[in-house]
């Protein structure tokens, strides 16, 4: 059993956690800072997978990115018109996109249900030609996944501290000072999930390129990955400003990654492990408010202690 | 500053709960004016703020703000330089984010073109920041990291008066915003209030249920009843207008006994 803690373990939580850090600062903007519940988070992982797998194909692995955000600027702007000008509710407004982009995925494929990007050029495999020095080949996945997190981490910390960034933030923080103050929540709402849903898409490319495949149930279940991520990331970091919350999202993905894979350690069979990642979602989120409950018992009993063999009316 | 003509709404029209909130209502602020309003429950003082405010739009009539005519305009090109405090102190900030970041916000807004998406607060700004909050004397400009849930209502409802004013807005509404704070702090809010209408002299429309306030602030009272503005008085006709007197003619003008406890108590 000592041998749950390899280094190859502490590897590839790091980039997994990288990699998939990008859909839970998606959800970030979309269910903490603007209080929508995005369920085309799924669908969008999976359509940023393969425009990423598709463009790398064809031969360009740095368009890829890009092209994959503009995709995902695309869902997100999709989403928000229902939400906004088409009085869809928010959470159906994700349904529906979410259910439309399978179709648009397979499309993306070449209504084909998998691709892979075997012998095709991707960033991981030209950066692992740069040197052959046996450090390097082991922590250069790392070292490019958290570059981009890292710049993605400071543009979005900068950009939630910037008029609009600020207007977002109030648009999911109070509806009533919003519609009092010359805040546009249709405007608002549209750019939080554009952006929100450009991140999910870059994070799928980059497991395309990661992985050299993609697959149409790629995404399933990613919303709640993600908001496992998210809530670990809260706890762990608890109140502060933009830039520690964003930190502390991107390390709630890397300790994530990193329970599942000694989940999968302990032999946990792969099929299980969306069921483990329900049981570690339903756990992180209750166990703020188990905590609180377990300090009024405490309390409690420690007030009917207090009051004695006289306190008979303690209920 | 601000003209109402014939401004009309309905509720609900053609149900059972139709309700004639604002009926032909017609009024003329002067630039500089300080109305109050007072009226009971259900008279259309908070229908009338929402009508200017463009929280929905009126059947019929015509609003004019600072000669424009501002009927059809939306709702959030209009609070540029409307300012409006509600009575629940909550509702004028954003609890998650901190002071500095709710006056940002608030000032971003009003100074910067509306294109700036991306400009920032400075350091200049912060300093500005300080100072206003400094003139409230309740130690917030100590705690402009902290987040604004962490305030009491009253500190809230001081901050939202500060940020609806801090870029002097064309127009102030004031929707009953002390009657929800204990008697000091809401003596404080007003004199605040006070202080600062005066000083940068903003047009401002103030609802109250205390009468002693209706005559005592400002420069001109109205008072509704059923949607329309029953009584309007200012100048040396207001000067010795006595509380009886106001609720003597809230009883004329209504036509019906006052069955409104917060104004017969609020004496």
């Amino acid at each position: 059993m000592s041998s749950i803690f390899t280094l190859s373990i502490l590897q590839s939580a790091l980039e997994l956690g990288c990699i998939y850090s990008l859909v839970a600062l998606a959800l970030f903007i979309s269910f903490s800072i603007l209080n929508i519940a995005d369920l085309s988070t799924d669908g969008c992982f999976t359509l940023g997978c393969s425009v990423g797998a598709v463009v790398t194909i064809a031969g360009h692995p740095f368009l890829a990115f890009p092209a994959a955000m503009a995709a995902g600027v695309c869902s997100g702007y999709v989403t928000a018109f229902l939400q906004t000008k088409m009085g869809v509710p928010s959470i159906l407004a994700g349904i529906i996109v979410n259910t439309g982009l399978y179709t648009v995925n397979i499309a993306v494929m070449g209504f084909s249900s998998n691709v892979n990007l075997f012998g095709c050029d991707t960033v991981f495999s030209l950066a692992k030609d740069l040197s052959g020095a046996a450090w390097y080949t082991d922590w250069y996945k790392i070292g490019i996944v958290a570059l981009i997190v890292i710049v993605i981490g400071l543009i979005l910390t900068w950009f939630l501290n910037t008029r609009l960034g600020l207007s977002i933030r109030a648009t999911g923080d109070n509806e009533h000072m919003v519609r009092a103050s010359s805040i546009n929540p249709v405007f608002t709402i549209t750019v939080g999930l554009c952006v929100a849903n450009s991140l999910t898409a870059l994070s799928g490319a980059i497991l395309a390129q990661y992985q050299k495949s993609c697959d149409i149930n790629l995404g399933t279940g990613m919303v709640t990955i993600a908001l496992a991520s998210l809530i670990i990331g809260e706890t762990l970091i608890g109140k502060g400003g933009m830039f520690k919350k964003i930190t502390g999202v991107i390390l709630g993905s890397c300790l994530y990654r990193f329970i599942v894979a000694i989940a999968l350690r302990l032999s946990v069979p792969a099929e299980c492990l969306k069921l483990v990642s329900a049981l570690i979602v339903a756990f992180a989120i209750a166990f703020p408010y188990m905590k609180g409950k377990a300090s009024f018992y405490r309390s409690r009993r420690m007030a009917a202690s207090a009051v004695g063999e006289d306190g008979d009316d303690v209920c | 500053m601000l003209t109402l003509k014939k401004v009309s709404k309905t509720f609900n029209p053609g149900t059972v709960n139709e309700k004639k909130a604002l009926d032909q209502v017609n009024l003329e602020l002067a630039d500089g004016d300080f109305a109050t309003i007072v009226g009971s429950n259900g008279a259309g003082k908070s229908t009338l703020f929402n009508a200017i405010t463009g929280a929905f739009y009126v059947d019929e009539g015509q609003i004019i703000l600072a000669g424009e005519d501002i009927t059809y305009k939306k709702e959030h090109l209009r609070s540029k330089v409307i300012g409006h405090l509600f009575q629940d102190p909550l509702k004028g900030t954003a609890p998650r984010m901190t002071i500095e970041e709710n006056m940002a916000l608030a000032y971003l807004r009003a100074s910067t073109a509306s294109h700036a998406y991306f400009s920032r607060i400075s350091g200049r700004e912060k300093q500005m920041f300080r100072e206003q909050l400094s003139l409230l004397d309740m130690g917030l400009e100590d705690r402009m990291k902290q987040p604004v849930g962490l305030l009491s209502g009253g500190q809230r409802q001081a901050l939202t008066l500060l940020m609806a004013t801090m870029v002097t807005p064309r127009i102030l509404l004031l929707d009953e915003h002390t009657a929800a704070l204990d008697p000091a702090t809401a003596a404080k809010v007003l004199d605040l209030t006070r202080r600062i209408v005066a000083e940068r002299k903003i047009t401002c429309l103030m609802v109250t249920h205390n009468m002693h306030q209706a005559l005592e602030l400002g420069n001109r009272t109205l008072m509704m009843d059923g949607g329309s503005i029953v009584f309007d008085v200012q100048g040396k006709e207001r000067e010795k207008l006595t509380i009886d007197d106001l609720l003597k003619q809230f009883q004329d003008n209504a036509g019906k006994q006052l069955d409104n406890d917060r104004i017969l108590l609020s004496r």
